[in-house]
């Protein structure tokens, strides 16, 4: 179970946002929404531990995580704004290293799978991912969520530059996740397509 | 819940930055190819005399091995923090600061060592020989480990910022300054046959004073260029 108290958060001497408290239960996804420039991908980098708190507290299963610190870190993965992504590395060995440095199961076999679970075939595998198009480029970093165990997902506007058999394939993916018992922060700008019971939604303002 | 060991994780880091060197080879051989050049203007504008040449030869090839460190350290992090790849690494739930070294060591590997296995070659333009040759060797086997480890504080404290080149060197390079002296002085000792084992040791003190608190420092600094 993940909890906001009462955070707030800042961009030098710009006010975002105040008094968020949400909890988030096992098998939810919390949709973050909001105009551009209200603090989502702040809101979502401090969840992670990325930003400092201003106000507030984060709490996993009941602690502080700025307590935890590194056990917090091995329950949460975060795809940001930024892919994460190596532009001379192929498809392949992006996923593959980063699935090892998660301590995930980085054998040839899985990180093949998860790549053509996003619709990335094997002509694309062994590329430089600087060759991809944006939203290739896309489903390569998303690629990580069918490689990832960690029960916490933080995404950050994971539909942008997506087409329609991508959005299904990540949205089938949040199903699934949910279902096991997964805890999933988005944020978004368009409604997903997840039973109404599991959805969550907070809408960032001043 | 999955969670890498200490070792998978650091062997992960270093990895994917050798990977990354072998795919932008050039970059490696510009650093080579820097100190090769700049050592061999010296002889060039000084001229033949044997003698001065071997009094600068030392203090030559030590400032221009820094300043190829100097130069590369913009790579160090700089493409992770613009690509994401630095707010993924810290958030791997192991120690920012031993990531950081097997970050710093990747970074030696391609910049450093080919510098060290060519001092010899280098040290022969400057008639050095025998001895002096290997204390050159070992002393900058022993500093530019060291160089690395200081520069990436510099490296970690200006990411981000416009006209981080100069401000890196306005940084560390007073800070290179003992490790300059203590290794320009081993090779000069070693010349003027008084043994050099003073200098070598306190390059040594050096190096294991920069690995304890270098990369905590840079781990730190990384943080608050995340924030």
């Amino acid at each position: 179970m993940l909890q906001t108290v009462s955070l707030s958060g800042s961009r030098g001497q710009r006010q975002l946002f105040s008094d968020v408290s949400v909890t988030v239960m096992p098998g939810s996804l919390l949709a973050v929404a909001g105009e551009n420039g209200s603090g989502k991908t702040s809101f979502l980098r401090m969840l992670c531990g990325l930003l400092s708190l201003d106000e507030g507290a984060i709490l996993w299963q009941g602690k502080d995580i700025r307590q935890l610190k590194e056990l917090y870190c091995a329950q949460l993965t975060y795809i940001g704004h930024l892919n994460g992504i190596k532009d001379d590395l192929t498809p392949v060995e992006n996923l593959t290293l980063s699935a090892c440095l998660a301590g995930d199961d980085s054998s040839g076999a899985v990180v093949k799978k998860a790549l053509e679970a996003v619709g990335l075939g094997r002509p694309v595998h062994v590329l430089p991912t600087r060759v991809l198009s944006q939203g290739q480029k896309r489903r390569v970093a998303l690629a990580r969520l069918w490689l990832s165990t960690r029960p916490l997902w933080f995404l950050d506007e994971p539909f942008a530059s997506l087409d329609a058999a991508a959005t299904d394939y990540l949205t089938q993916r949040l199903q699934s996740h949910l279902t096991k018992g997964g805890m999933v922060v988005v944020s978004t700008h368009q409604e997903i397509a997840l039973p109404a019971d599991s959805v969550q939604h907070l809408r960032l303002t001043r | 819940m999955s969670q890498p060991s200490m070792s998978v994780a650091l062997r992960g880091v270093v990895r994917r930055d050798l990977l990354l060197a072998m795919r932008h080879r050039s970059d490696v051989a510009m650093s080579v190819f820097f100190v090769v050049i700049v050592a061999s203007l010296f002889p060039l504008g000084v001229g033949p005399e044997a003698v001065v040449l071997r009094m600068i030869g030392p203090g030559v090839l030590w400032v221009t091995a820094l300043l190829a460190c100097l130069l590369s350290l913009g790579r160090l992090f700089t493409a992770d923090y613009l690509d994401g790849v630095l707010e993924q690494t810290a958030l791997i739930p192991q120690s920012l600061a031993v990531l950081v070294v097997g970050k710093v060591f990747a970074h030696w590997v391609v910049s450093g060592l080919p510098v060290v296995l060519l001092s010899p070659l280098l040290g022969l333009q400057f008639g050095l020989g025998g001895d002096s040759l290997g204390v050159l060797t070992l002393s900058l086997l022993l500093g530019t480990p060291t160089l690395s480890m200081i520069g990436a504080i510099g490296a970690a404290l200006t990411l981000g910022l416009r006209g981080s080149g100069f401000l890196v060197a306005l940084l560390v390079l007073p800070l290179f300054v003992p490790v300059l002296i203590f290794g320009a002085g081993a090779v000069t000792s070693s010349l003027a046959g008084i043994g050099s084992e003073a200098n070598l040791s306190l390059l040594g003190a050096c190096f294991m004073l920069s690995l304890a608190f270098a990369p905590w420092a840079t781990a730190v600094a990384l943080r608050i260029a995340l924030e």
